[in-house]
């Protein structure tokens, strides 16, 4: 009835090919093991983070390091080339922006359009304190006003999670 | 005929969720007890229809029935039964399916869990859970059905996807969903408070247990996601800040923010709107997590089909139950009034700092992952969000909070009396800074700052938060399970603080190319290649290697990675070779054929990984064990509690 | 919070207060949507290259290895660079479209068979037709990384003045061409022969 192990099914569906493309992400997120050697190690520390740092131009969030693809074959390689050449890691960045735009880079750039988003946890928290201060100040000043009510069972010594 | 049965079944569940919604809304609104009383049938009827056609999908996994499109896309005659039943939340028709069924579950528990409260809160609890139901059953049949048939029926399927084919699919999606899912029982009990128009803080304590469920979920959810990508995905990453993976940690941070914030509604009637706004938040995240995830709006590995007009369906759902939720608290919020005051060093104060800190990362994380959809909003063309980003930022609010936890734990309620306790937290302080400098000098020479912080932070934690419970026993006093409870869970979330600080800072990973019987040196370990050979797995067909790990000359283990290619889709996939040895993983994937034998791969050496599931596990096991504190021991409720008047006596 | 214990002299204040997390979230809304809206583009990268003076590019010609092709032969002419491999599905979908499309424009198409094997390519252009006035080879990717290719096919549009006026990322199709092509030519350069 079933097939048996051993039985390779490899019919595929008729109009399947065009439900694989729409299906969970299917490309596989291989790894790209890329056994490659600069001649320093100061060099090689930088190639392994700038691959890092990169965005593989055509998968879905991975970054070069992490990438099977092709592109992302080329793009290692183009950085190994330019590190030999001597560019600094803002040169190669700045090539690869003009190249794939800011979209290959994981790291937003520091810049006035993307201020917001820098911006936004460090005014966050400073709103925040602001408020968490002004309602203490309110509510400490309303203490002693219930003393009615017994302190005594609101220590964490007792059960009073 | 089967599938037929589930799609019928489908159908009738949707109807029945609209009458739970109605009854449960409008019974009480309308004072019709008859109604209030007919929600729990609809519930009933609700959970026996959705079971039914959930059992027809594995039906139809299980017997190969590829005329249901659902199954061919998703199954093949050559996957194993486990496979073919965990496939069913395989792609997005499925995971929905598994959402409904959840939402079913939970809502079942609530109407069972609820008995004792007053009926007509209760009805309105249901009758939100209703709504969402109606909700989400309404865009399946109409977007998403997975009953879909094919003609003519496919001759064979096109198999699951072979990363799904690993034992993560069975547990991952279903735990995380019952976390999602358990959130929304906190959302209606949050709504059914505001529809009554509720202003004593009762109804957090009817919260309580059902939020900390969905909590101690959420985290047993996400961890087993981070361990499945961790182990399959062959380079041992654990979280890359993809959007989906952050889809699942902002509900999990307003989640914590929210039961901390319950328990101060619960315990002195403070922070009534708060803890309102965050039940509202803690689902509202869930929702908008759905949303990014189906809708196709970011890129990311883990997103389901893209498909513009679910986006759109989900967008519009989402918009009704959120605005509808957030507008009742515009309404309702500014009569809660409460007259407790605290001091600034009082236990109160720092769970304010707690909600705040926790709810300032869940919105960077929140900000950073739309960041994209923004900047195409305001036409700034692409603007690219990765993990560059998130490590900076979300430790700004979180290192402070993980430095106020030790403190705070030892924070009175109103006054905080912490004078009392400056000799046991300088002394763990000092203790803690010791020994992180021992670790991370003396066991792995780094010196990096953060690793020490973080390390130093994660035992100050779990020293502080034994203080208390060594002292009680020394005193021969019992300790509550609620209060253990909060201990294990602090202590878990140490123990994931101090495994994140280690692995971060002193992972080796090299790259590297290896012959039969050549070794290489990464970390402290030797990896030598004995071979790699062909082997047939039950749907694909592999090569396996065998590489020997050592240090210093003696062997400890050896690893098997494989390289997969499985038959139907013709698809790689890696399955990495991996070993703990006393907490550190030592890690293989295979790479490349070189040719004459040689291969590449990827080692690792990932210190003290194995913490980093540990710490979830306990803090999962702190959740549970607060669940079954003894005020929730449903036979101890008392008619007090149907009355629903004011705060009962708390247990000693 | 604090607005719990507001006076009825900012009573008004505090019922403003509670307003702001439905204004956050309408205004939330607005962006999801406008992302649903735009979400067939997800992921595709808007070339930067626009505008900008194309990079200077020097290739083996297809033909003949030893003699190279590029940038500077193609001064002060409008051109079409194409990039495409016989590896590409949708490459073979739009042959048909270049091939018309050559057929009845002077502006020469120039082909970039990218990391793709010499003869394999020859009689690939030999059995489906040769829309290309030349073709050169890119092996290694140079080409293609320098004008931030990601994927194949991709057509840019140069003007005589060396910039880049367009870039179709995917198959060429007669609308596209109408649309992006020929209307940034000059007239009678789109149709018919100079």
């Amino acid at each position: 009835m079933i097939p048996l192990v051993g039985a390779h099914a490899r019919r595929l569906l008729i109009g399947a090919c065009a439900c694989v493309l729409v299906l969970l992400a299917s490309a596989p997120p291989a790894l790209a093991i890329d056994p490659v050697q600069m001649p320093t190690p100061e060099l090689q520390a930088r190639y392994l983070a700038l691959i890092q740092e990169f965005r593989c131009p055509v998968c879905q969030n991975e970054t070069l390091a992490d990438s099977n693809e092709d592109v992302a074959g080329e793009v290692r390689r183009q950085i190994r080339t330019m590190l030999l050449q001597g560019k600094t890691d803002a040169q190669i960045r700045d090539y690869l922006v003009s190249r794939y735009s800011e979209f290959i880079l994981f790291k937003p750039e520091y810049s006035l359009r993307n201020a917001w988003l820098w911006l936004l946890p460090v005014a966050l928290l400073a709103l925040g304190t602001v408020v968490a201060l002004r309602v203490i100040r309110a509510r400490a000043a309303l203490v002693g006003e219930d003393d009615d009510q017994e302190d005594g069972d609101l220590g964490p010594r007792v059960d009073s999670r | 005929m089967v599938p037929e049965l589930g799609h019928f079944a489908l159908i009738l569940a949707m109807l029945l969720a609209l009458l739970q919604a109605f009854f449960g809304i409008a019974g009480p609104a309308l004072g019709r007890d008859r109604w209030v009383a007919a929600t729990l049938s609809a519930v009933a009827g609700q959970f026996v229809m959705v079971s039914t056609a959930v059992g027809c999908l594995i039906l139809s996994f299980v017997n190969f029935d590829f005329s249901v499109r659902y199954v061919a896309e998703n199954s093949n005659s050559a996957l194993p039964l486990f496979y073919r039943i965990a496939a069913l939340w395989g792609a997005h028709e499925g995971s929905l399916l598994l959402w409904i069924m959840l939402l079913a579950c939970w809502t079942l528990a609530v109407a069972i869990g609820t008995t004792r409260l007053p009926q007509r809160f209760a009805a309105r609890v249901l009758g939100v859970l209703g709504f969402l139901s109606f909700g989400f059953l309404l865009f399946t049949l109409v977007t998403s059905n997975p009953f879909l048939r094919l003609e003519p029926p496919a001759a064979d399927g096109i198999d699951l996807n072979p990363l799904l084919q690993d034992p993560g699919l069975a547990t991952h999606p279903p735990v995380l969903y019952t976390g999602y899912v358990g959130l929304a029982v906190a959302f209606a009990f949050a709504c059914a408070a505001m529809l009554e128009g509720r202003t004593d803080p009762a109804w957090a304590r009817w919260t309580r247990p059902w939020a900390t469920a969905a909590w101690t979920f959420l985290t047993c959810g996400i961890t087993l996601g981070a361990r499945w990508s961790y182990y399959t995905l062959g380079w041992g990453g654990y979280w890359a800040w993809d959007p989906v993976e952050n889809a699942s940690f902002m509900p999990w941070l307003v989640a914590t923010a929210l039961i901390h914030s319950l328990a101060v509604t619960d315990k002195r009637g403070l922070f009534k709107s708060w803890t309102l706004l965050l039940a509202i938040v803690g689902f509202s995240m869930s929702l908008v997590g759905t949303f990014l995830v189906r809708s196709g709006v970011i890129v990311s590995v883990h997103s389901f089909a893209a498909d513009p007009s679910r986006g759109t369906a989900i967008l519009i759902f989402l918009t009704i139950a959120i605005g509808a939720a957030l507008g009742l608290y515009a309404w309702r919020a500014p009569s809660l009034r409460s007259n407790g005051g605290f001091e600034l060093a009082a236990r109160e104060s720092f769970l304010l700092f707690n909600n705040i800190l926790l709810v300032i990362a869940a919105a960077t994380v929140f900000g950073g992952t739309i960041a994209p959809l923004i900047a195409d909003t305001l036409g700034q063309g692409a603007l690219s969000v990765g993990a560059p980003y998130f490590k900076p930022t979300f430790l700004l609010p979180i290192l402070p909070l993980l430095a106020l936890l030790s403190i705070g734990i030892h924070a009175n309620w109103k006054r905080g009396r912490l004078g009392d306790s400056r000799g046991a937290l300088l002394t763990t302080l000092a203790l803690a800074c010791a020994l992180a400098l021992a670790v991370v000098l003396g066991a792995y020479s780094g010196r990096q700052l953060l690793s020490y912080v973080g390390v130093a932070l994660g035992i100050w934690i779990i020293l502080s938060s034994l203080v208390d419970p060594i002292d009680r026993w020394r005193r021969k006093l019992t300790l509550s399970r609620a209060v253990l409870g909060m201990t294990l869970a602090h202590i878990g979330v140490a123990v994931v603080v101090i495994a994140i600080s280690l692995v971060e800072s002193f992972t080796v990973e090299r790259d590297i190319a290896l012959a039969p019987g050549q070794s290489a040196r990464v970390g402290s370990y030797d990896f030598r290649l004995l071979g790699v050979r062909p082997v047939e797995g039950p749907n694909y067909s592999a090569e396996r290697g065998a590489v020997v790990v050592s240090r210093n000359g003696r062997t400890i283990t050896t690893l098997f990675p494989e390289k997969r290619e499985y038959w139907v889709r013709q698809q790689v996939g890696t399955a990495a070779g991996i070993k703990n040895e006393y907490g550190t993983d030592l890690f293989v994937a295979l790479g490349d054929d070189l040719g004459a034998g040689r291969w590449s791969m990827r080692a690792q050496v990932r210190p003290l990984i194995a913490l980093l599931w540990l710490g979830p596990a306990v803090m999962a096991l702190g959740g549970f064990c607060a669940l079954s504190d003894r005020r929730y021991r449903l036979a101890r409720a008392g008619a007090q509690e149907r009355a629903g008047v004011g705060p009962t006596e708390r247990p000693a | 919070m604090s607005s719990n214990e507001a006076q009825t002299a900012r009573g008004r204040l505090s019922f403003n207060r509670f307003l702001i997390p439905i204004a956050v979230f309408m205004l939330l809304a607005t962006v999801l949507a406008v992302g649903v809206k735009h979400s067939p583009d997800v992921g595709v990268i808007h070339s930067p290259l626009i505008g900008k003076p194309a990079p200077v590019w020097s290739l083996p010609l297809l033909a003949d290895a030893r003699r190279s092709f590029g940038s500077q032969n193609l001064r002060g002419q409008w051109y079409v660079l194409n990039v495409w491999g016989t590896w590409c599905y949708a490459c073979r979908d739009e042959h048909q479209s270049l091939l018309a499309i050559a057929q009845h424009t002077a502006v020469p198409i120039i082909g970039i068979d990218w990391r793709d094997d010499d003869a394999q390519a020859r009689s690939w252009l030999a059995q489906l037709g040769d829309p290309y006035a030349t073709v050169a080879t890119d092996h290694d990717g140079r080409l293609a990384i320098d004008w931030g290719v990601y994927g194949a096919p991709e057509t840019f549009l140069v003007n005589p003045s060396g910039v880049v006026l367009f870039k179709q990322i995917g198959p060429m199709t007669p609308d596209v061409w109408q649309k992006e092509f020929a209307s940034r030519l000059p007239p009678g350069l789109a149709r018919g022969h100079s």
